[in-house]
């Protein structure tokens, strides 16, 4: 009866094999590794970036234990922290000629020593969070309003643009607050105007109102292009963070998005606040300036003679110069939108789109300057770098701008990409900050393992005196559950904070409770006289019942803090969670296949080493045959 | 070994009366305290910025308390975090100045008073954030406590859902009052705390209520208030050993795992004790209470039917 049929052995077996191979990078620690990724956007780190740091090392004679690319950088394992240093100076030296502008960053970071073969099973230590590494957590409050009201004004001036082609005469429009208002004298008017909107602006929906004598339309944004108009400001705001946060040059930061309106910007290893919030709460680093088309300017793009007077040197992204006026027609903040498409040729195009004030300006320096070319120049780091210098075909009105000609898709995409990073798209508010010093995260680490290797190790020593044999499959399950509940947490790459770990040790004193409850409910059976192979059975079904009951009303608790917690409580509830589910496993079914390969086979067992069983007529009872 | 060596059912509710006048004198008192002193709301709750930093020598109080008021902060906790090396200090929001700029004002003063120094932590929570997390705790409570009304009246019935319920709230209330009367700091962890406990101490409550069922099956001639003696005697060994497995981990964050983890296992350890007592006198005694009886819980029909059925508890 105490028999498991084989595939219940070989499912336990290979649980056991795989969790002891995701969980055991775990143990390889970190090692100190040199990671280069680009410092532009227009820099590209690809596997002729692995060639030429793999030939800088070599020149230095420095031999690193790996290197790889892993997404978009580059990664150097050394053996020490001293190869790791001289690795870092070397490889700066070789990727970044000129100090002053920088191509790739190269900063200090340490890896999970994970072997290769593990690498190749994608077998992967968990993350540790920035309470156990150190290191800056932001979250920031995106300003939806505002990025709502940036899309009305261009509505507004589209609508405007629309009506005078239409040769539809109106009352005046303008924004009030995130609405349009429009007014119009008589019904043909208002017909001929309703119908403009509903066919050409399908973002808006439309009510009229009687205003006096003439009728008020107002036109607001529906709420799905809201939406839509949130969610882009959001991606915006994420892509222009990622490309600040780059310059700060750390390893792994983390940005996401969290809720509908916020990011959370996490950057381990950073100590320096200042800095870190500077660059983030940057604005506008996006220009718009005339090219210097004089004599003396096409002489310097040339090379043949010095920059003229009120003019300025911007390398191209080929790196072919381009002489600009030093005057500042437009910055990034009129720049509310920049997609790549296609243009009316079917060619690659980018299309830029513009606020009032920008529209404006734009039609006027489009009709003085036909023929003549004008630069697009993003700064970074304080660099300018032009993105593209197309020649000004036409008068632009409306605040639509294309750039086309000559370019790839690719091409496309990456300078819609490079002016969108430029700005915000919203403004954003720092609502949380978080500074862990490197020396309180190693602190924490220590007294986290410490709190759960004493606690395991005293309800071990307790379980294998007061169950004896049973007590100490009881504790086999415990160190399982605690192998199991790290390999889930590695394969799902869980980030693990101190919460975390506090729920790991939660875990385990709460999944013995299942084993105790076996444990009893054996001893009662066969404080009843029942023969010890039927006091195993009956003991592990009866106690089977209470234990799933006992461990749904936690798991109740897990997920109400999974589904309202944040932060800390949520890596609480993932690790209190997943040990609800992994210790029924482990405490269950796991110790049951080893009590079934002890006792089971034994036809005649007359004993079972579970501790005094006691009753109260003082007899020890009497072992019947099964 | 055996700690347990008991011959007859202790009749446990001879004494319900008397046992649950001293739990609802505890509850008063902890809502009193609640009332009168009301929780010391950790900055996530409040907003505000915490700044933890570390001395080489132990640090002198006082005069870090003068660094603060002439920065003209006034009321600012200074106290010890951990060693005495270790100082935690709080500022309130102040208008007109971001976050950042506060805690690096602050750093920059001490750190002319006392170069020695190192910053540890910073942590800065707006109004709306704190504000935020007040009411996910709320709906964090309310979801765990409809959760597991709706699991126990399914799974038993509604007069045990609703004594486990209050015999739980009830160590939710102690442990809040106990924070409120040492005045202890409430923050997120504590709350994950009180939930995780919420959730365990209803165990207690389901085992007990396993056996009663179990009990009324097998022992047709026992009154309730017998099976409920018999039920708390046969689990008692069972209750008691886990409930001090789980304390020695507990005991263990206690001791290792230093000031970050000690407000929240000392919460699991209030939780843990109250959840033995709330479990095995309050639970039970209000299900008495209720009414519960032998045909609430055994149909005619299910008694003698499938042996396989998950609803049936123990077969022997």
């Amino acid at each position: 009866m105490n028999r498991y049929p084989l595939w219940k052995y070989a499912i336990i077996l290979v649980v056991l094999v795989i969790s002891a191979i995701y969980a055991l990078p775990n143990l390889f620690g970190e090692a100190p590794a040199v990671q280069v990724s680009p410092a532009r956007a227009t820099v590209k780190v690809d596997s002729a970036t692995v060639t030429r740091v793999e030939r800088a090392l070599a020149e230095q004679s420095l031999k690193p234990d790996v290197i790889q690319l892993e997404g978009t950088s580059v990664r150097a394992r050394f053996a020490s922290t001293d190869d790791q240093l001289k690795a870092r100076d070397a490889i700066d030296r070789a990727l970044n000629p000129d100090p002053a502008t920088p191509d790739h960053i190269v900063a200090l970071n340490l890896v999970p020593r994970t072997p290769g073969w593990l690498a190749a099973l994608h077998a992967s230590p968990m993350y540790l969070g920035l309470d156990l590494r150190g290191g800056v957590h932001f979250m920031l409050q995106v300003d939806m309003a505002a990025a709502l009201q940036r899309r009305v004004d261009v509505l507004t001036t589209d609508l405007r643009n629309a009506l005078r082609e239409k040769n539809i005469r109106h009352g005046g429009i303008s924004r009030n607050g995130q609405a349009i208002e429009l007014k119009v004298r008589d019904t043909a008017t208002l017909n001929a105007a309703t119908d403009l909107i509903r066919t050409q602006f399908p973002d808006l929906q439309v009510v009229t109102t009687p205003d006096g004598t003439d009728t008020r339309i107002t036109a607001n944004i529906r709420p799905e292009a809201a939406r839509t108009v949130q969610d882009q400001a959001l991606k915006q705001n994420i892509t222009t963070l990622h490309n600040r946060i780059n310059e700060l040059g750390v390893a792994e930061p983390v940005i996401q998005q969290q809720g509908a309106d916020r990011i959370v910007v996490q950057l381990p290893g950073v100590q320096d606040t200042a800095k870190a919030k500077d660059i983030l709460g940057r604005t506008a680093t996006l220009e718009v300036r005339l090219v210097d088309e004089s004599t003396e300017g096409r002489a310097a793009e040339q090379g043949n003679g010095p920059v003229p007077f009120g003019s300025e040197r911007y390398p191209e992204r080929s790196g072919q110069a381009v002489i600009v006026k030093r005057e500042v027609l437009l910055t990034g903040e009129n720049l509310t939108d920049a997609q790549a498409g296609f243009d009316d040729t079917q060619q690659p195009a980018v299309h830029l789109t513009l606020d009032a004030k920008g529209s404006r300006i734009f039609r006027d320096v489009t009709r003085d300057n036909i023929g003549k070319r004008m630069a697009i120049i993003l700064f970074e780091k304080g660099k300018g770098e032009v993105v593209t210098a197309p020649v000004i075909r036409t008068e632009i009105g409306g605040g639509r701008v294309q750039i086309s000609g000559a370019m790839s898709t690719v091409e496309a995409n990456d300078t819609a990409l490079l002016l969108r990073a430029g700005s915000l798209a919203a403004p954003m508010e720092i609502v949380e900050e978080r500074t862990i010093g490197p020396s309180l995260g190693a602190e924490n680490i220590e007294k986290g393992f410490n709190s759960v290797i004493w606690g395991f190790v005293v309800i071990v020593a307790f379980m294998c005196i007061y169950y004896m044999v049973f007590g100490a499959f009881s504790s086999i399950a415990l160190g399982f559950n605690l192998l199991l509940l790290v390999s889930v947490l590695s394969m799902l790459q869980a980030t693990l904070t101190l919460p975390g770990i506090a729920a790991m040790a939660l875990a385990l004193g709460m999944a013995i409770d299942s084993n105790v409850l076996i444990n009893e409910r054996v001893r009662e059976e066969l404080r009843r006289g029942a023969s010890p192979q039927v006091a195993i059975n009956t003991g592990y079904d009866s106690a089977w019942a209470t234990i799933l009951d006992s461990n749904i009303t936690s798991l109740i608790a897990g997920l109400a803090l999974l589904i309202f917690g944040s932060g800390p409580v949520r890596g609480f509830a993932v690790v209190h969670c997943l040990g609800i589910v992994t210790s029924m496993f482990s405490s269950v079914f796991f110790s049951r296949g080893l009590v079934n390969l002890w006792y089971g086979r034994q036809k005649k067992l007359k004993t079972v080493s579970i501790g005094t069983v006691w009753r109260a007529d003082g007899q020890t009872p009497a072992p019947k045959a099964d | 070994m055996e700690f347990f060596r008991i011959r007859r059912d202790i009749p446990f509710m001879k004494h319900a009366l008397l046992l649950n006048a001293i739990s609802s004198i505890t509850f008063i008192l902890a809502v009193f305290f609640l009332v009168t002193r009301g929780l010391h709301l950790s900055v996530e709750f409040t907003g505000g910025t915490v700044m933890e930093v570390a001395y080489e020598q132990p640090a002198d109080l006082e005069s870090v308390r003068k660094v603060v008021e002439s920065l003209g902060y006034a009321e600012v906790p200074v106290q010890n975090f951990g060693s005495s090396r270790d100082v935690l200090l709080r500022l309130p929001a102040q208008a007109g100045k971001s976050s950042g700029q506060q805690s690096e004002e602050l750093f920059a003063a001490l750190k002319a008073q006392n170069s020695a120094l190192e910053l540890k932590r910073t942590e800065f929570v707006g109004p709306q954030v704190g504000q935020e997390l007040v009411n996910n705790g709320l709906l964090a409570l309310g979801l765990v406590i409809v959760g597991i009304m709706i699991y126990l009246a399914i799974r038993f019935e509604w007069k045990y859902a609703v004594s486990a319920i209050i015999a739980n709230l009830h160590d939710v209330v102690i442990i809040l009052g106990f924070f409120a009367f040492f005045q202890w700091e409430f923050s997120l962890a504590v709350l994950a705390a009180v939930l995780a406990v919420l959730g365990y101490s209803v165990n207690e409550s389901v085992v007990i209520f396993d056996r009663i069922r179990e009990s009324f099956r097998k022992h047709r001639k026992m009154t309730p208030v017998q099976v409920i003696d018999h039920a708390i005697t046969s689990t008692i060994s069972r209750t008691i050993i886990t409930h001090g497995s789980t304390q020695i981990m507990v005991l263990s964050m206690l001791l290792f795992g230093g000031p970050t983890l000690y407000y929240f296992a000392l919460a699991l350890t209030i939780g843990i004790c109250f959840g033995i007592y709330s479990s095995v006198f309050v639970a039970a005694a209000i299900a008495m209470w209720l009414g519960i009886r032998r045909e609430d819980l055994i149909k005619p029909a299910k008694a003698s039917g499938d042996p396989d059925d998950p609803n049936g508890g123990a077969v022997v």
